[in-house]
């Protein structure tokens, strides 16, 4: 699905976003619910420190609203953008803070849901779709930490290799089923049904405590880390 | 004087610590180990390459945890990351400060989406522990440095310390030359590495707050100093922030070279900045860095 | 990885009072040592994952030598490998046991 039929089926009364040449900002009105923000990026652009900040602004006046409406964000990125510049003017800074914002206008009363439609990847994937409270993606979404090629080079290992041992876990190769198995992406709608009822069935669960790594257990995508992290609440309170 | 960047993770929390006082969680002797690297024929470590527990730092109880950088460079894996998640998830039920002692590469490729998961859970604990006025610290000066989810997590600490040895950034300068050609990044030009991603540079725009020596007792003093100041996160803080960083933009946005932003600062010297030891750069920057104050 | 395993009597004890030690990092010429006070006190038992396939009688030559020079009865020792010298394999024996040999 394109950009423009997503919009078409999450608001087929139309929407108020101004959609820039990377990212989207605004608002609409979501069916049988009323006005939700909307925040984005499209077309698999890079996220620099310009848009990310820019991003991070309208997230931070949403949280200062106290309006409580729903953020919905809509993700078609690259990764960060990998430039001198970007890592000169502190990129971190810059992605840890959008990430701070979305994550502190959930904890504030907002459900900060993101839709994965194209590409994500890396320091831009947690910094917006993974700082959600709830991802979802649609088919042909395509989440990864890293593509393999490069991977191949770091690891020094040859691709087809790599796709070897991706076979046998989803632990570490780019794709949908790979980071949904792992706990990453709750669930992947129907591109056949209209996309704002599956919006409203989200926005109908209420929000629970970050339970990716129990998902993650499972789905049997990431076998210890919930158990780990829960050991070690366990242990810290038991020696307090 | 003992050196951080030397120093192994164990050693560096033995340092940081009051005398006896640090009781490690899920130690080695659990062989709570990857399931993961033997895909890859790789070698495992007990702790998987952290460390975490309690402490008491000037008599103050507190969770630490430390990288080792030695051990796939630091590299963020399943089990690695989700010690850290568990020490915050505590922290936060206990309302117990926490330090953590980066070293680190980022996402540690063979286990990349557990790791990817580990960096969004993570932030998501810190964000929630400060916003209950809980105090994250960050200590950065290992040879592994402060890289990709690295740097995102920091950027979600309170307060940031780092030495001259130490470097913060996303993306790994041999990664931007790979994918953008020398001309935008020779990686291998180790003084243009530290101008960009050193702890310098980030001192004086403000990307953290305590610069300080290479030293152990050097992190232990501004340890002490960081605990002690406000570390909740909230709306307001973060509109503080976003100031900041607009600023930043607005300030130095247009320039390329970071003798050209220190300049821009109002240093007189810029060229001299790299050669300077650290109280003469303490000096020399106090009138003219970038503060981050609480606007973080 | 291969896995080897080392089971040594002796008549010499460890010394002192701690229980555990662990020492070393697994890095490429390096190794981490864990060691534990479980054993009954006339045995030493070692294994050893490292990624170093073929090597079996050079640990089998480090180990007895280590054996031999150090009171090492009780200790149960478990080697992480990243493909260390047998001199630097010593060195952290060595230190692992004279961390185990303090005092708690």
């Amino acid at each position: 699905m394109t950009l423009d039929d997503i919009l078409a089926s999450l608001f087929p009364n139309g929407h108020q976003l101004d959609i820039g040449q990377a990212i989207l900002v605004g608002g609409a009105e979501l069916t049988r619910h009323g006005p939700i923000h909307v925040l984005g990026v499209h077309s698999r652009a890079y996220l620099g420190v310009d848009d990310a900040c820019t991003l991070a602004g309208r997230v931070v006046e949403i949280a200062r609203s106290g309006d409580k409406r729903p953020i919905l964000l809509l993700i078609d990125s690259a990764s960060q953008r990998m430039s001198r510049r970007d890592e000169l003017l502190g990129l971190s800074d810059y992605l840890a803070h959008l990430g701070k914002a979305l994550i502190l206008a959930g904890a504030a009363g907002h459900r900060v849901i993101a839709l994965l439609f194209g590409g994500s990847a890396a320091g831009a994937f947690i910094a917006t779709a993974l700082a959600a409270d709830t991802l979802v993606a649609l088919p042909g979404a395509h989440p990864e930490v890293m593509d393999l090629p490069s991977m191949a080079r770091v690891t020094k290992l040859p691709i087809a290799v790599l796709e070897e041992k991706a076979k046998a876990t989803p632990i570490f190769a780019p794709g949908l089923d790979n980071l949904a198995q792992t706990g990453a992406v709750l669930e992947t709608w129907s591109p056949d049904k209209p996309l704002d009822e599956q919006l409203l069935a989200l926005l109908a669960e209420p929000p629970a405590a970050d339970r990716r790594d129990r998902l993650g257990a499972e789905r049997k995508g990431r076998p210890k880390a919930a158990a780990i992290a829960a050991r070690i609440v366990e242990l810290a309170l038991a020696s307090a | 004087m003992s050196s951080w960047y030397e120093a192994s993770a164990r050693q560096r929390i033995e340092a940081l610590s009051d005398p006896a006082s640090f009781e490690e969680f899920i130690g080695p002797q659990d062989r709570e180990i990857s399931p993961h690297l033997s895909l890859f024929d790789l070698p495992v470590q007990f702790d998987d390459g952290i460390v975490v527990g309690r402490a008491k730092l000037a008599g103050k109880p507190l969770m630490i945890a430390a990288q080792e950088g030695r051990f796939m460079g630091g590299a963020v894996g399943e089990v690695h990351g989700a010690k850290l998640t568990g020490l915050l998830r505590a922290a936060r039920k206990l309302g117990w400060p926490v330090l953590i002692l980066f070293d680190t590469g980022g996402v540690r490729l063979q286990e990349a989406n557990a790791g990817e998961m580990a960096i969004a859970e993570i932030m998501r604990e810190i964000v929630l522990a400060r916003s209950e006025g809980v105090a994250v610290i960050g200590l950065i000066g290992g040879r592994s440095g402060c890289f990709g989810g690295g740097g995102l997590i920091a950027g979600c600490c309170s307060a940031l310390i780092i030495s001259e040895q130490g470097r913060l950034s996303v993306t790994g300068p041999e990664v931007i030359e790979t994918n953008r050609g020398a001309e935008e990044f020779d990686s291998k030009d180790r003084a243009l590495v530290w101008r960009v991603t050193g702890g310098k540079h980030r001192y004086l725009i403000g990307a953290v707050d305590h610069f300080v020596e290479d030293s152990n007792d050097a992190f232990r003093q501004a340890a002490i100093s960081a605990l002690s100041r406000p570390a909740r996160l909230d709306a307001d803080v973060l509109a503080a922030e976003q100031k900041r960083l607009e600023t930043r933009l607005s300030r130095f946005g247009a320039l390329t070279e970071a003798r050209d932003i220190w300049s821009a600062l109002g240093l007189s010297r810029p060229e001299a900045i790299p050669s300077l030891a650290a109280q003469a750069f303490l000096a020399e920057s106090a009138a003219t860095r970038e503060t981050a104050d609480d606007a973080r | 990885m291969e896995k080897l395993t080392f089971q040594f009597e002796t008549n010499r004890i460890a010394g002192g009072e701690r229980k555990q030690a662990i020492i070393g990092v697994v890095a490429s010429g390096n190794l981490e040592v864990l060691i534990e006070r479980t054993l009954p006190p006339s045995q030493c038992h070692i294994e050893i994952a490292t990624a170093a396939h073929g090597f079996g009688p050079v640990w089998e030559a480090v180990l007895s030598d280590f054996i031999a020079r150090r009171a090492a009865g009780g200790l149960k020792i478990s080697i992480n490998d990243g493909g260390a010298r047998p001199d630097t394999v010593a060195l952290r024996l060595a230190q692992g046991v004279r961390m185990i040999e303090e005092d708690s």
